[in-house]
């Protein structure tokens, strides 16, 4: 399978990729990893005219911590270097845990974070915990830079709120360490396919009690979400009330129905799964 | 057009392509480094692994363009030219370990197998039978079940650290 033809543009920076997508408007797309953007492209589900290749520009690779104490991740970071990176690995290792269940090596040594993220697929892994990080994104368009909460981040099916003529400059983290536990229970039908549903829990413990639950799921609707029922139910509570809480995981959702499961069953998942991750969070 | 040059197996190529080329179409029909297999052509089995920079890769999921400037390996430059003519002589430590391990049958997935697992001995030297498991998973086998491909792993493995180890997996 052969992509359509279009012009390729190797930008230098982020200013000349903005540049090039303010000139070229809605015919062109960034390139990252182009491991969703290529798979599309040979399928012929998408045919864009121009194509704004983010490779060479290498300012957008790395981690820094930034002064208020959160860490910036480049958006052009592939998912093999965000797992390795010390800093994530010392002060926001639920990333790395998250980013080692994406696809399979191959995929992890070229798709990239921002790029997971801009795609904005309710059904990959990385935009249900940056929701449940309470992490954003920096955009830098023609009239300068702004920061997207990942609440206000995804707004429908592969649809976001960044703009046509914006690029992912950084994704920022807050750090979790010390009392906070989490765990990612991804349920898929083979090993390096996307999640029929995916729960990540994360359990910040004080005094055998949960003082913060926060609990994002994957693909329970056309955007990544919070269970925020379960996260009220658990709040102050004692630990042993999360299978009790886990209970609320599917209220609010509205899960598809697709060749791997029904609604049903993929609210029974998100029950089950919500119950394994918080209680692996808090152990 | 766009030029590309890139390093294929030691050597420098430069191109003028088409930006929509893939980079397995580049190197089978540019080149005519057939050894890398397109298999599905959908970024799942992995039958078109090479390396990009050391790292492995899906071929036909990179576009020629993008692997500009890069270092790419593929399974053709993986043994050592023996001069005496014997060819075995030179073999990879994991191209022999699937020959006498029966790592393969119709051999189609062997080439993207055995580059994946390349690059998983390099970040592991020693890997439990799990690990290769995990580390291959996105190398799809139609034909042998696996259990083969992971005992020649191993057994490549042992050979490269310049030491013996029980191969035994479970079925
Ligand atoms: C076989 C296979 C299995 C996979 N399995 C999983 C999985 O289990 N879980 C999972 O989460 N993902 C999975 N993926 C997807 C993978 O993680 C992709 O790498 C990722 O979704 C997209 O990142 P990319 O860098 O490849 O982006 P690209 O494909 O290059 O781009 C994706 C989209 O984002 C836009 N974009 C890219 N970068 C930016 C930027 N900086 N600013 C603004 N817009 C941008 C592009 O224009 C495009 O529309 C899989 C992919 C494959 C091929
Ligand atoms: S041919 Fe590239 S992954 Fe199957
Ligand atoms: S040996 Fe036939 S596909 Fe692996």
């Amino acid at each position: 399978m052969i992509p359509a033809t279009f012009d390729y543009i190797r930008a230098g920076s982020v200013e000349e990729a903005v540049a090039a997508l303010t000139e070229h408007g809605d015919e062109a797309k960034l390139l990252a990893g182009g491991h969703s953007l290529l798979p599309l492209m040979k399928l012929r589900l998408a045919s864009p005219e121009v194509l704004i290749d983010l490779g060479r520009v290498d300012a957008l690779r790395g981690v820094c911590e930034l002064d208020d104490g959160r860490l910036s991740i480049g958006a052009m970071t592939a998912h093999q270097d965000v797992i390795d990176n010390d800093l994530v690995r010392q002060h926001c290792g639920v990333l790395a845990d998250v980013t080692r269940q994406v696809g399979d090596a191959q995929v992890r040594h070229r798709g990239t974070i921002g790029g997971a993220l801009a795609h904005g697929d309710a059904a990959s892994d990385l935009p249900a915990a940056l929701l449940a990080l309470d992490g954003t994104v920096v955009v830098q368009g023609p009239s300068g830079q702004r920061e997207i909460a990942a609440a206000d981040l995804f707004v429908d099916y592969l649809a976001t709120s960044i703009s046509d003529d914006e690029v992912i400059t950084e994704v920022r983290v807050p750090k979790f360490d010390g009392s906070w536990g989490w765990n990612y229970q991804k349920f898929s039908r083979v090993a390096q396919a996307w999640a029929i549903v995916g729960s990540l829990g994360l359990v910040k413990r004080s005094n055998g009690n949960v003082e913060e639950a926060r609990v994002g799921l994957t693909h329970m609707g056309t955007v990544p979400l919070r269970a925020t029922a379960v996260e009220q139910a658990l709040a102050g509570a004692a630990i042993d009330g999360i299978a009790d809480a886990a209970e609320h995981a599917a209220e609010g959702t509205s899960a598809p129905t697709d060749l791997n499961a029904t609604s049903e069953f993929r609210e029974h998942l998100a029950r089950v799964l919500t119950k394994r991750a918080l209680t692996a969070a808090a152990g | 057009m766009t030029s590309v040059q890139m390093n294929v197996d030691g050597e420098t190529h430069s191109d003028e392509v088409e930006p929509r080329l893939l980079l397995v179409h580049y190197l089978r029909e540019f080149l005519g480094k057939t050894g890398t297999n397109v298999g599905c052509d959908t970024s799942n089995c992995g039958a078109c692994t090479v390396h990009l920079d050391g790292r492995s890769v899906k071929s036909c999921t990179v576009l020629a363009v993008q692997a500009d400037g890069g270092d790419i390996d593929t399974i053709e430059g993986l043994a050592e030219f023996s001069s005496n003519g014997d060819e075995e002589a030179g073999w990879h430590p994991l191209q022999r370990a699937f020959h006498t391990e029966h790592g393969l049958q119709c051999g189609y997935c062997t080439p993207g197998m055995i580059m994946a697992a390349k690059d998983l001995l390099s970040e592991n030297p020693d890997p439990t039978e799990d690990e290769v498991r995990h580390g291959l998973e996105g190398n799809l086998c139609r034909c042998t079940g696996y259990v083969n491909i992971v005992k020649a792993v191993r057994t490549a493995a042992a050979e490269m650290r310049g030491d013996k180890v029980d191969t035994e997996v479970g079925a």
